[in-house]
């Protein structure tokens, strides 16, 4: 018997584990100075809740089981964001804003993508309670900070914004399955393939939606699109009102590296008007992204505007090249008092001290030792550990 | 020591490096699809140094101290691309739909490898009363997705047999009614007897981009396409 782990599922072994457990409190740190407040929602909800107000996709990706206590169907949570919007619209209800954060395991059936784990560990924050660009503005600076305490601060900022796509498909009356065929040509960028299924489309909507996947690179672009996406009535004002909040951002955030790309799409079903994604070298697929998602609480029973982003803390800590963890002091087994007291002082100073068990030599580098406190001459005094 | 502080200390110690940061890898396969694209990499002023033909290396270097190119099967550019362990490449839209293409950019139809992906049968065989909803064929192809996609649309139960090659041969020795397969000239279908009696879909070549790639190497990709879409453009204003 091999006792090998299904595919997609691993350990996370001493190193690189005390570098996941690191990050994770540094990172939850930088969120409780910013004022968010940590909650624990459960690992597995009634499917019903877990998927309510979520986009089909997440249906997919959730494991699913028979509850015996109740009869009913459960779920372990894929994406902890549509539990915390239910902790904020039903638990809290609180009329002002609330800032969440929090981090845990999820389980995805499938991997999300080609390197990609079933289990991520998820870390993220979200606003609610407040509808204006001030708090996408807050939440991308602190998704810029959490990045950088992480060591990933060249990480590239990519913005979009998803009013654009659907003021054109709802002007135009596109229905599925047309709008999914088009929303996943512009997914790829696929210029011919848009360009094919709007054909049959009024000529000013098509030839906007034509021009989405050409419309990325930098805060020119906003200029360009403000000029040339120009569609009669309501559509147009929606998409003018879109790229306005891109400009504003852009101005906002000018010290980050910032990218906009108006045919990203991801997380359609679900955001409605920011979405944002962050991208860094060594990853082939975006590391974090977030948006504003105002209408998913309504299923709980609250409509409240809210945005925020997520990240899997197993890539950020692969991606980071941190050298391994400070190394320990070995101290000899004995119940002698000044031995006790020393090891005592010296882990109040923040080092790390093993006490050798009586009986073993192992090796003491692989215990992650390189010095040892010897005594000389009635004192005890710390020095190199020479590897036998 | 806390161990958020350590954390801190890391990364203040490792300096938050990244080399080969802008360097750019092309993924092409050998043959028509490499000679094609000579034209369009001259455009964008990258001459690769060696003929993947002649020198059997994987890895060619260009004029371009910044700009590689490996040579892979045809099948596999999508792969290389995903996984980001190239930047860009050219496949053809027949590879790109079995791939499922998920986490690429495809932004450009390069207009070359034309050909099209069609259903063939043995002469003489009815292929329209076969293909009735309800009824049933048994297909050899390489393309189980396109045509299986294809037949599911039309409401006809089919039997896939996946082949490697030689697909021509399937009908003939009585392993398939009809084949799905690219067909350029139809020369090799009349060798063996067959006739086109349906196209499923127009194939050429297309640029495939990884996504980080495009946003992280932006100003050096995005010249680049640029280059490759005008010349795709004067050729069809040639043609007209």
């Amino acid at each position: 018997m091999r006792w090998i782990l299904p595919e997609s599922i691993e350990d996370v072994l001493p190193g690189e584990a005390i570098r996941l457990e690191a990050l994770r409190r540094a990172i939850l740190d930088g969120f409780s100075c910013h004022g968010y407040e940590f909650v624990i929602p459960p690992m597995l909800e009634f499917l019903d809740s877990l998927l309510t107000g979520s986009g089909g996709d997440l249906d997919l990706r959730t494991f699913k089981f028979m509850d015996q206590l109740s009869g009913r169907s459960l779920g372990v949570r894929a994406d902890m964001t549509p539990q915390v919007a239910r902790v904020d619209a039903h638990l809290l209800n609180r009329k002002g804003v609330a800032r969440l954060c929090y981090c845990g395991s999820v389980l995805h059936t499938l991997p999300s993508g080609i390197f990609s784990t079933r289990e991520p560990i998820q870390i993220g924050a979200e606003i609610y309670g407040h509808e204006g660009i001030e708090a996408d503005i807050e939440i991308i600076r602190l998704l810029a900070d959490s990045l950088q305490l992480a060591g990933l601060s060249a990480s590239r900022m990519d913005l979009g914004h998803v009013g654009i796509f659907r003021a054109l498909v709802s002007s135009a009356g596109v229905a599925e399955p047309l709008a999914q065929d088009l929303f996943s040509a512009l997914q790829a960028k696929d210029s011919p393939r848009v360009a094919e299924l709007a054909e049959t489309l009024p000529e000013d909507v098509a030839r906007a939606l034509r021009m989405l996947p050409q419309l990325y690179g930098g805060a020119d672009v906003l200029d360009f699109a403000s000029q040339e996406l120009r569609v009669p009535g309501l559509a147009g004002d929606a998409i003018q009102c879109a790229l306005g909040e891109l400009k504003t951002l852009a101005a906002a955030l000018d010290d980050l590296p910032l990218s906009f790309d108006l045919a990203d799409l991801r997380g359609y079903h679900y955001h409605n008007g920011v979405a944002f994604a962050a991208y860094t070298y060594g990853s082939s697929s975006a590391i974090a992204r977030g948006g504003r998602y105002d209408k998913v609480s309504e299923a709980y029973g609250r409509v409240r505007p809210a945005t925020g982003f997520s990240m899997d803390l197993r890539e950020i800590t692969r991606l980071v090249r941190a050298p391994a963890l400070p190394l320990a002091i070995r101290a000899p087994w004995s119940a002698d008092l000044s031995l006790i007291t020393e090891v005592k002082r010296l882990r109040a100073m923040g080092e790390r001290v093993l006490v050798a068990l009586p009986g073993h030599q192992g090796t003491w580098r692989e215990a992650g030792c390189d010095r040892q406190l010897v005594r000389k001459s009635g004192v005890w005094v710390i020095e190199v550990l020479e590897e036998a | 020591m806390a161990w958020s502080e350590s954390w801190l200390r890391w990364v203040q110690m490792s300096g938050g490096k990244n080399d080969a940061m802008n360097r750019i890898t092309i993924a092409l396969s050998k043959g028509r699809i490499f000679e094609q694209t000579l034209p369009l990499l001259a455009a964008a002023g990258i001459v690769p140094s060696e003929n993947p033909e002649q020198s059997r290396k994987l890895i060619i270097g260009t004029n371009r101290p910044d700009v590689r190119v490996v040579i892979v099967r045809a099948s596999d550019v999508p792969t290389y691309v995903q996984y980001g362990a190239a930047d860009i490449g050219i496949a053809g839209r027949d590879v790109l739909l079995e791939h499922d293409g998920e986490g690429l950019y495809q932004p450009l139809d390069l207009k070359i490898a034309a050909c099209r992906m069609c259903v063939a049968v043995p002469v003489g065989f009815d292929y329209w009363s076969s293909v009735r909803p309800g009824g049933r064929l048994r297909i050899a192809t390489k393309y189980l997705d396109t045509a299986r996609e294809h037949f599911l649309a039309k409401g006809v139960h089919v039997d896939l047999i996946k082949l490697y090659g030689s697909m021509e041969l399937a009908p003939l020795v009585g392993l398939a009614d009809a084949i799905v397969d690219l067909v350029s000239s139809g020369s090799t279908l009349k060798a063996n007897n067959l006739v086109e009696v349906e196209e499923i879909l127009k194939i050429s070549s297309r640029l495939v981009v990884n996504q980080a790639a495009l946003k992280l190497k932006h100003a050096e990709l995005q010249p680049m396409i640029e280059a490759f879409q005008r010349v795709v453009e004067s050729m069809s204003d040639g043609e007209q």
